[in-house]
């Protein structure tokens, strides 16, 4: 698959790549130090050979229950190569005490609502995004929903709900049962 | 004779005349109202396929008196509440039912609709009744046609058995005095 890329980043920037592996379905992934994201970023999109140019999308992983926790999160990204027609994933990992990663959006603009889906549900703060906003839920919703610490049945109404006692159908949000 | 000896006599027969006639404006009226409700399709989510489909040829729900979708609240009289209602959109949905006029009836068209369904999380109101008065819930997920009409019908039956008020001259707060009885049984 994208082996190939992949050569071609640790050859570039030694130092960046931590970790490299590919899973069962062949897909090649490497664990990129955050510090050095935007640069092999740049070099995926920019080097004519590889030209990474979609942004494919980017989402987050919650690591709180797994055995290998520290630092708590990952943030994935799926770059394709429209010339190459290979994927490419990347890794980065944060911890969340800073839960901060320098934005991808100056670069690809199909970065910039996926980085606020990440902002949005897992409270992953981009440095250098145009218009860091929450972007499916309210404004007014307090807390991340797809943290693994986030309560399960945590709803945060914007109005106020009539009561219903009549009917019995699990904890509500108006505290009626 | 005094006054008072008589008066509770006449009240009643009064009373008699109004009900009587109530009852006759009221299976009119009945009658007349279930057969032209103006739908408002309030459709999120997947529901809304099943929605076209009875409102299509194959279905139509037409032949049961609920003519035409209108999209407009204000032109609408049945308002479909056809999917997922998450907490973000709960008071659109509410406003949009206080801009119907009365008579207004709600259908909650679907599991998610009527208890949110198998959405049990941060993001999905636990069914629309805890922010507007439902009349008709319709089950499944999505429902058949044949129980989208089924409970359009229960609805109808509901409609021709409901009873009009008449305003009475002799008081001129019967309607706000029922509301007041209204929301202090409701709390
Ligand atoms: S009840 Fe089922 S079909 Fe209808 S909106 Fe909910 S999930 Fe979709």
């Amino acid at each position: 698959m994208s082996i190939f890329a992949l050569d071609r980043v640790t050859a570039q920037f030694p130092e960046a790549v931590a970790e490299r592996y590919v899973d069962r379905a062949g897909g090649a992934w490497a664990v990129i130090h955050a510090d050095w994201l935007p640069k092999v970023a740049a070099f995926l999109k920019n080097d004519p050979e590889l030209n990474f140019k979609l942004f494919g999308s980017a989402d987050a992983v919650d690591r709180l229950h797994l055995a290998e926790n520290d630092p708590r999160f990952e943030v994935v990204y799926f770059l394709y190569s429209l010339t190459r027609h290979e994927h490419v994933r990347l890794k980065v990992r944060v911890s969340e005490s800073k839960a901060e990663l320098p934005s991808l959006a100056p670069l690809y603009r199909g970065a910039d609502w996926w980085e606020r889906f990440v902002w949005d549900f897992y409270g992953i703060r981009f440095t250098g995004h145009p218009d860091l906003r929450r972007i499916l839920l309210y404004e007014e919703f307090q807390g991340h929903p797809l943290r693994k610490d986030y309560a399960l049945r945590d709803r945060q109404p914007l109005i106020p709900e009539r009561p219903i006692k009549d009917i019995f159908r699990g904890p509500g949000t108006s505290g009626i049962a | 004779m005094a006054d008072s000896d008589i008066a509770p006599i006449l009240t009643t027969r009064h009373e008699e005349a109004m009900g009587f006639f109530q009852r006759m404006v009221s299976k009119g009226l009945g009658w007349a109202r279930k057969y032209s409700l103006f739908t408002y399709p309030y459709a999120t989510a997947c529901c809304g396929m099943e929605y076209m489909s009875v409102a299509a040829s194959r279905h139509d729900i037409s032949r049961f008196g609920a003519e035409f979708p209108r999209f407009s609240p204000r032109q609408a009289d049945l308002l479909m509440v056809v999917g997922t209602i998450n907490l973000k959109q709960a008071p659109i949905l509410k406003r949009v039912y206080e801009q119907m006029c009365e008579p207004k009836w709600v259908v909650a068209f679907g599991v998610c609709a009527s208890s949110g369904g198998f959405y049990d999380n941060y993001a999905v109101l636990q069914g629309i009744d805890r922010i507007i008065p439902v009349d008709v819930y319709i089950p499944g997920c999505p429902p058949r046609p044949e129980q989208v009409l089924d409970g359009l019908m229960m609805l109808q039956e509901k409609i021709g058995s409901q009873v009009h008020r008449i305003a009475d001259r002799g008081q001129p707060n019967a309607t706000a005095a029922h509301h007041e009885r209204m929301l202090s049984a409701g709390k």
